[in-house]
């Protein structure tokens, strides 16, 4: 089935030629990094993490959030989804090489990468994150690629499928959990040391990854003539919303309890996030911009006039992952590092090579994603 | 000053100990107070017997530091080719100099005089008994010693820097680029980083397999650094610490630090 992905329209081969570009210039930077190393990057001392691990916190959501069809789809026997977990399941693919990309090209050392396995050590998250991701991106592939092949020659996919989905469900929920618990278990950082850091990266994930979801499907239907289903888009919307007020609600309630116990070690970031610190507010304007686009959105979905108009929806839901993505790909790895342990706030801001390198692995997730989705289409469309 | 009843007597004690059991005399020579444990052919051979300890620990005296005295960090920067890119993006630091309200943040001592506030207080890695850095590397690269030193292996860090943002002492530095060309002089009995690993203070336990007191320690002219066995009831440090009320950095997270400040 492969092949069906190299061939396509003029549009087609121009815009796996403009991903392919975009891809090989985030290459030849990532070739200077290894050179130089990662003193390329506008990472710190007191800022040692930045646009890549929070790519991948981002992208690990997106990933997650294609459990919201395979959950219903499945479970539920909702059948309006039948024509897109398919299209959930190929995006959780693409998210999942995305966040093991991103982690990759974060590390000093990676032609050490190996030592993960060669010495696991289980009291490390990131140990069990590598053993969850991998697991993830294995179910979805074997089972995206085996229920489309299925697909194609008409026959019911085979017994075996049905369990592996079944645990993809859990699984789905894990990546995100241990992914939080990377940061939610760090003694000194009061930014992330919460314990509703696992139930928001959810709650914001089912929104973000859906919301991508239905702009995916509105593209699609516009440009392939592939149509999800008036019922599949509204109730992809419907979890769009039910999950961002979710998440807006998290967000308040770490409001709550980190300005009315007033510790200052959780305050100061809190502080630096939405307002800014001692005259270093990037971050807050960036910050600013989401929760605008997150009320905007909120609005727009919770209407049901609005929410089922394509065209508002599709503004919708790009405000929906904007905002998310600026909250979690943005806002929160950096601002649990200012102010630092011993209180300095140091600016972190990404450098050219450190944001082409970023948009390098963006555009091997698109073309993952547009490869896959060209498959799948060639498949509906003969039958 | 005279000593009072009971250093008299801890002091006589130690005495009769010392002339009972010659091995004590090295110790207290060693200036550590550590345990020794060389054996007879180390002895005829020349090699110190190395420095060994159930528990190893520095206190800290900043009051006696002389206002902008870097001995203990030029020392150690020296002996262990710490790299120095005069940038703070790059910076690498085993041992650095704080003032005392970031060392010790959060408003605790308000009526502290400014002086004291202001004061600048070394700052090393703490040798946590319940290292974050430890529990949290993939690789096991970083990994605490019986004796208590928290240990980096260099060509196995992936360099992930989880340590670095499990840390709540900002101890751990990242070689964001290759750190030979930046060493001023290299010190040919310590290897030298390869860029994209972590590294920190280890209290110098090369030294102390050569029976060599830690090179910051050795450096300050003042005392204001010692090293010792906590363990040991007879120890320096520990009968400095006994005496004294010393405080210790973010206890409250539970990472039983072991460098221990005197204020």
């Amino acid at each position: 089935m492969l092949e069906k992905a190299l061939t396509g329209t003029r549009r087609y081969a121009i815009w796996v030629a403009a991903l392919l570009a975009l891809a090989g210039l985030g290459f030849f930077f990532y070739l200077r990094q290894l050179d130089y190393g990662l003193g390329l990057t506008g990472m710190s001392r007191d800022v040692s993490w930045g646009l890549y691990v929070a790519q991948f916190t981002f992208l690990v959501g997106i990933a997650a959030s294609a459990v919201m069809l395979v959950l219903p789809y499945y479970l539920h026997d909702y059948k309006a989804f039948g024509r897109i977990t398919l299209l959930g399941e190929f995006l959780a693919v693409a998210a999942v090489i995305m966040c093991v990309t991103f982690i990759f090209v974060d590390l000093g050392q990676p032609t050490r990468v190996m030592n993960v396995l060669l010495h696991p050590s289980p009291t490390s998250i990131l140990f069990w994150d590598m053993i969850v991701l991998n697991g993830y991106l294995l179910i979805n592939i074997v089972t995206g690629w085996t229920v489309l092949q299925c697909e194609r020659q008409g026959i019911p996919p085979p017994a075996w499928v049905k369990p592996l989905i079944y645990l993809s469900i859990p699984w789905a929920i894990s990546i995100h959990t241990v992914t939080a618990f990377i940061y939610a278990g760090l003694p000194g950082r009061g930014f992330w040391l919460t314990a509703i850091m696992a139930p928001r990266f959810l709650a914001s994930a089912f929104a973000s990854g859906p919301a991508l979801l239905i702009l995916f499907c509105l593209v699609l239907k516009r440009f392939a003539g592939f149509d999800a289903g008036r019922k599949a888009i509204g109730a992809m919307a419907t979890i769009v919303t039910y999950a961002l007020a979710t998440s807006i609600f998290f967000v308040l309630v770490e409001l709550f309890t980190v300005f009315y116990s007033q510790i200052p070690e959780h305050m100061d970031h809190y502080r630096f996030l939405f307002a800014g610190l001692h005259g270093y507010d990037t971050i807050a304007n960036w910050m600013t911009v989401s929760a605008l686009c997150a009320v905007a959105a909120l609005v727009l979905l919770i209407n049901p006039r609005t929410r089922e108009k394509e065209s508002l929806l599709a503004v919708a839901c790009a405000c929906v992952f904007l905002s998310l993505w600026i909250e979690k790909g943005l806002g929160l790895i950096v601002t649990g590092f200012v102010p630092s342990p011993l209180e300095k706030i140091t600016r972190y801001t990404p450098t050219g090579p450190e944001i082409a390198i970023t948009l390098g692995v963006w555009a091997l997730g698109f073309l993952i994603i547009t490869a896959l989705y060209k498959i799948f289409l060639s498949v509906h469309e003969a039958k | 000053m005279a000593p009072n009843r009971r250093e008299f007597l801890l002091i006589a004690g130690l005495a009769a100990i010392g002339v009972a059991c010659p091995s004590l005399a090295r110790v207290l020579f060693a200036k550590a107070g550590a345990t020794s444990s060389g054996t007879a052919a180390e002895a005829v051979s020349g090699i110190t017997p190395a420095l060994k300890a159930k528990r190893w620990a520095m206190a800290v005296i900043p009051g006696k530091c002389p206002n902008d005295c870097r001995a203990c960090i030029d020392a150690c920067h020296l002996t262990h080719n710490v790299p120095d890119f005069g940038n703070p993006k790059d910076e690498i630091q085993w041992i650095g100099l704080q003032p005392f309200e970031r060392v010790f943040p959060g408003d605790a001592y308000p009526q502290m005089p400014e002086a004291a506030r202001e004061r600048k207080l070394p700052v090393l890695c703490n040798h946590c008994d319940n290292p974050p850095c430890v529990r949290v590397c993939p690789t096991q690269a970083t990994f605490k010693r019986a004796d208590g030193i928290v240990m980096m292996d260099y060509h196995r860090c992936i360099g992930c820097r989880f340590c670095m943002a499990a840390c709540p002492y900002g101890a751990r530095s990242m070689n964001w680029r290759d750190p030979r060309p930046f060493i001023r002089k290299i010190n040919n009995d310590y290897p030298t980083r390869t860029k994209g690993v972590v590294e920190k203070c280890t209290f110098c336990e090369e030294r102390l397999r050569k029976g060599i007191l830690p090179a910051c320690v050795m450096a300050c002219e003042e005392k204001a650094l010692v090293f010792g066995d906590i363990d040991d009831p007879r120890s320096e440090i520990r009968l400095l610490l006994d005496k004294e009320l010393p405080i210790r950095r973010r206890v409250d997270l539970g990472t039983k630090p072991q460098a221990y400040y005197i204020l």
